[in-house]
């Protein structure tokens, strides 16, 4: 681990320049260990009030400091978001959970094992050295939205809910602005290093939902064992009916790109239409068409695939009466 | 005095079933407990002698080649790159040091300096600023893609198994694929050196003392008589710290060098680059049978890999000529020199794999042969160890299966693709466990103190197995003591040496030499008390001789010393000793996601005579859940292109976790084995694993009708087979 200089941030503006802000740490201190991140200067935001939960709205204001563990107890969430609160609690372990914070699981980084290993070329860690996981073990990659330069996924949980909840991210900084969350990570195109749209002198304070939608929420986690691993895919769902009709869906999916992927085309696909076997096949055909494996993670088409229909069949009501 | 004992007969009457204590075999709680769960336990990197540095290992960037130049770290006190540096831990039991010369790189991942620095922050940050230059070679890093070496003493034919395949009424063929394995102890491996003039003392995490003496010294260039090793406390081993590893070489070479104690603590990367892998396999399994079940051909050929001029090889078929009977027989054990880090032993080398994979292949031909995967076991166990003709010492798998069979419900077993619950197929299996049973040399001494309290004294580990426990029960039982009236003392080379800690043979060698070293001690009470050995009773501090009975500290005028012996004798030849036992598993098997989840095992067990049922029981939830992670999880990912582990740290690399593991059950077998010394007592740490995977992915098969023969049984490879 490289020397770093370290504050304690006690307002908002009290940011130097250049520092790395750092909150519950749970992934940055691992990447300044192997020396994947290097800062100069650490800002520890943690005495910051950025740690409330409340109304905004008819929707809700989630603190950038808010924990994983607070945020997936709260009864609110737990009512009004329960998709949230299920995908909270499908990631990672209870310590870390106790440690990681909304902002800062947002901002996490990839697992891709390539990206932690100083010896691979990885252009995510030194833009242009190459990609060492295409040809390499990369069964636990993405198969949407990659590009030559990088296949990681983004590996979090919490943020593939948020999608579906269609929530914003609020960012503080020279000009404080709002950021759908659609729209906070990126893919990785030629810029694999540039992750998110959060500049680096800027800040976020909340993640703000709206209001409350409904229906059957439902976060459905495959992984390779049933504590602490990281999704192979995963499918957060929030299902509306209406007279046996699909009235509303919004799907997001983890594990399977850069971002927590969405497809609006799969979901007017489903609205509308009865629940069936066949109309699950159609919208995962239309979700799967731009995939492409890599050899080790060619399975997560079928795998998704099969995911999204059990998903569905639950939140449709299918499974019950099968 | 020392009483020496070599075992080259039976002993039918064991005198530990005529003691008075009553305390051997009960489930006495980890005497060392307290200090560990309270912080006190000390470990090889929590000593802190004056002046500590902190040293931390180098590792080679390319699979293999020459180190051309090291460079310069700011910031540290020293770059060593020693020339007796070691390119790879010692295997266990030798008595060399392994390989030197740092300057040739074999793997990825070789350690090839030591950067010391005040720090350990220091230290990293210059070991990671390094500028090293190297000659890069191409080397061979797929098992598969060599010709590999096949060693004519470890090949084996009797019959023609070729024409029993023919003529076979059911037959089975079939190719597995297990991947490297790594050891995954809690305790990352670590060192702390310190001279004292040409004395060295080195703190580290050992298995076995005598034979690491012998191998530091070696690699050092000292007399072992030069060296102290200590490991009092071993945070888990599983075969990781059978030998030395770069970590003591380094730290002993850097205290030296820089006149300061030094430490030297792996990361978790490094342990999984730096201490042995258990070699992936590949394993073809031929079998052949009459229409009612009867084996007339086994034929088992393993694929390993090390790296070349290292003598270890995963010993694959080791249980495979004893464990059930066929005329037709052949082994076939062929060995590819590649440069993946090196092989050694890891949690039960040889059956863990071997008979896992031996018992999916018997519940293949079950099914093909329409007979009860139980029965087929059954109709095929051997009275004689085939070949050889020399008897068992005890066996004990019929009763294993029978027992188990009862036990678990076997009889409610549905046939496969027959029960859905919900999401989920729900299936059982089964699978034999049998392990070579051995024992080692082992010394210990005892004392037993005026007052009356006893001092047991070997170079013994405990490696969180419950070596403390046992060995204070055994001294407490044979000299008549409470437990906690007997002080075990451990992991100190400068005492009588032991077998260590390995290869399931620590209790019974150590604890044998321990009951001898008090049964030399009872000898000499009887002497002051004046009555026959054999009329004298020991129990609760008393002695007892006809019908008069006294404190023990009252008879005891000084300290009494005994030494115990045991050597190993004629039984390891004139019987086949192994344990046996059977695993049972009940899986749930998602038929949309392919995930796994094991609802339910029970392994029955026959160790011979158990030492301490709640240490026991628990060395088997281990082994069991060990079972579980080569089924369902462990995996060591090599890189194709230059063959590092890809999965090196522990959110990678996935052991089974508390979610993971369900209910276990451990059932122990009444068992009394003659040949293996007084205590009828074999070993039993890695007898759980041996077979436990085969149970579960037999399951799987019975749950969802997939057979995965590509370990570990993730969701892709059950979906790949899911039939919808």
């Amino acid at each position: 681990m490289k020397p770093f200089t370290y504050h304690r941030a006690q307002t908002l503006t009290d940011r130097p320049d250049g520092a790395t802000i750092i909150a519950g740490g749970t992934n940055l201190l691992d990447l300044m260990k192997h020396e994947v991140m290097t800062p100069e200067a650490l800002l520890d935001i943690t005495a910051l009030d950025l740690n409330r939960l409340e109304a905004q709205g008819e929707g809700l204001r989630i603190g950038a400091l808010v924990r994983n563990s607070d945020l997936a107890a709260d009864p609110v969430i737990r009512r009004d978001y329960p998709l949230l609160s299920r995908a909270l609690l499908a990631g990672a372990s209870g310590q870390l959970r106790n440690m990681a914070t909304t902002g800062g699981n947002l901002m996490q980084r990839t697992r891709c094992p390539y990206f932690y290993d100083r010896r691979m070329p990885c252009n995510k860690r030194e833009p242009g050295s190459g990609c060492a996981a295409i040809g390499g073990i990369n069964r636990n990659h993405a198969i949407l939205g990659t590009s030559p330069a990088c296949i990681a996924t983004y590996s979090g949980d919490m943020a593939v809910a948020l999608r579906a909840l269609d929530a914003e991210v609020e960012i503080d900084g020279p000009a404080p602005r709002r950021v759908p969350l659609s729209e906070f990570h990126r893919l990785p195109g030629d810029t694999p290093d540039v992750e998110t749209a959060l500049r680096p002198d800027e800040i976020i304070t909340a993640v703000l939902l709206p209001a409350p939608i409904g229906g059957q929420q439902l976060y459905r986690k495959v992984r390779d064992r049933a504590s602490y691993a990281f999704a192979l895919v995963s499918v957060a769902a929030i299902i509306g009916m209406e007279n046996n009709r699909i009235a509303h869906a919004a799907l997001a999916f983890g594990g399977v790109a850069a971002k927590p992927w969405r497809d609006a085309g799969a979901e007017a696909l489903l609205i509308g239409q009865p629940p069936s076997d066949a109309l699950f096949e159609q919208a995962a055909d239309l979700i799967l068409k731009p995939a492409k494996g890599y050899g080790g993670n060619d399975f997560k088409i079928p795998l998704l695939r099969r995911t999204l229909i059990a998903t569905l069949r639950d939140a449709t009501g299918m499974e019950a009466t099968a | 005095m020392t009483r020496h004992l070599k075992v080259d007969a039976p002993i039918p009457d064991s005198p530990l079933d005529h003691m008075a204590q009553g305390v051997l075999g009960k489930p006495v709680s980890r005497l060392e407990g307290p200090l560990k769960v309270t912080g006190r336990a000390t470990y090889a990197a929590e000593a802190r002698p004056d002046g500590l540095l902190y040293g931390v290992l180098v590792q080679a960037a390319i699979p293999a080649g020459k180190v051309l130049s090291i460079g310069d770290a700011p910031g540290a006190l020293a770059v060593i790159h020693d020339p007796r540096l070691i390119r790879y831990a010692a295997q266990g039991m030798a008595t060399e040091g392994p390989t030197a010369g740092p300057d040739q790189v074999e793997y990825m991942g070789q350690a090839i300096a030591v950067v010391v620095a005040e720090t350990f922050e220091a230290a990293q940050a210059a070991a990671q600023a390094l500028q090293i230059t190297y000659e890069a070679k191409d080397v061979p890093v797929d098992p598969e893609a060599v010709e590999p070496e096949r060693p004519e003493k470890k090949q084996s034919a009797t019959g023609d198994l070729d024409r029993a395949m023919q003529d076979a009424a059911h037959t089975l063929d079939q190719i597995w694929h297990t991947p490297s394995h790594t050891a995954a102890a809690m305790e990352p491996h670590a060192a702390i050196a310190e001279w004292s003039g040409d004395q060295l003392t080195v703190r580290a995490g050992y298995q076995m003392l005598a034979t690491s003496r012998e191998q530091l010294a070696d690699a050092l260039g000292i007399r072992p008589d030069q060296l102290r090793l200590l490991a009092p406390y071993v945070g888990g081993g599983f075969g990781s710290k059978l030998g030395i590893n770069a970590d003591s070489v380094a730290a002993a070479i850097a205290a030296h060098q820089l006149g300061r104690p030094v430490q030297v603590v792996m990361t978790r990367q490094q342990v999984f680059d730096l201490a042995h892998r258990r070699s992936e396999t590949r394993q073809r399994i031929r079998l052949a049978c009459t229409a009612d079940g009867k084996l007339t051909g086994i034929g088992h050929e393993a694929l390993v890999s090390n790296l070349p001029g290292v003598s270890f090889s995963e010993p694959v078929t080791q249980a495979t000529p004893f464990t059930y009977q066929a005329a037709h027989r052949q082994i076939v054990h062929a060995i590819a020199r590649i440069h993946r880090s090196c092989a050694g032993s890891v949690r039960a080398p040889g059956e863990a794999v071997g008979a896992t994979v031996f018992e999916c292949a018997m519940d293949e031909l079950a099914e093909t042969a329409d007979i009860d995967p139980v029965e087929l076991r059954l109709c095929n166990i051997p009275d004689t160890e085939p070949g050889t003709n020399r008897p068992f010492s005890s066996h004990k798998l019929a009763e294993a299966l029978r027992e188990g069979a009862s036990r678990f419900g076997w009889s409610d077993r549905r046939p496969t693709r027959q029960r859905l619950e919900g999401e989920w197929y729900i299936g059982m299996g089964v699978a034999s466990a049998v392990r070579v049973n051995s024992l080692i040399e082992s010394r210990a001494r005892v004392i037993l103190q005026a007052d009356g309290r006893a001092i047991v004294e070997t170079d013994m580990t405990d490696i969180g197995t419950g070596s403390y426990t046992i060995l204070g029960q055994i001294a407490a039982e044979t000299l008549g003591l409470a437990v906690d009236r007997v002080e075990v003392r451990l992991g100190d080379s400068d005492f009588p040496p032991a077998s260590g800690s390995g290869g399931s043979f620590g209790a019974a060698s150590s604890g044998t030499s321990v009951y001898l070293a008090c049964a030399e001690i009872r000898s000499q009470i009887a002497a002051l008390a004046g009555c026959d050995e054999a009329d004298l009773t020991l129990q609760n501090g008393q002695v007892r001789t006809g019908n008069v009975s006294r404190p023990l500290d009252a008879l005891l005028t000084a300290e009494l010393t005994g030494d115990g012996h045991l050597e190993p004798g004629k039984t390891e030849d004139t019987v086949r000793q192994a344990t046996w036992g059977s695993h049972w598993a009940e899986v749930a098997v998602n038929r949309w996601t392919g995930e796994v989840r094991v609802r339910r095992m029970l392994g029955v067990f026959a160790c011979g005579r158990v030492l301490n049922e709640k240490t026991a029981r628990s060395q088997c939830l281990g082994g069991m859940t060990f079972g579980l992670g080569m089924a369902l999880t462990e995996a060591m990912e090599h890189d194709p292109r230059d063959g590092h582990i890809v999965t090196r740290d522990l959110a990678e690399y996935h052991i089974p976790c508390h979610a993971d593991v369900p209910p276990l059950e451990v059932h122990f077998l009444s068992e009394s084995d003659t040949y293996v010394g007084p205590l009828h007592a074999k070993g039993l740490g890695e007898l759980g694993i041996c077979g436990a995977g085969a149970a579960i992915l037999n399951a799987i098969h019975n749950a969802c009708g997939v057979r995965v023969r590509e370990l570990p049984a993730t969701p892709d490879k059950i979906i790949a087979g899911l039939q919808d």
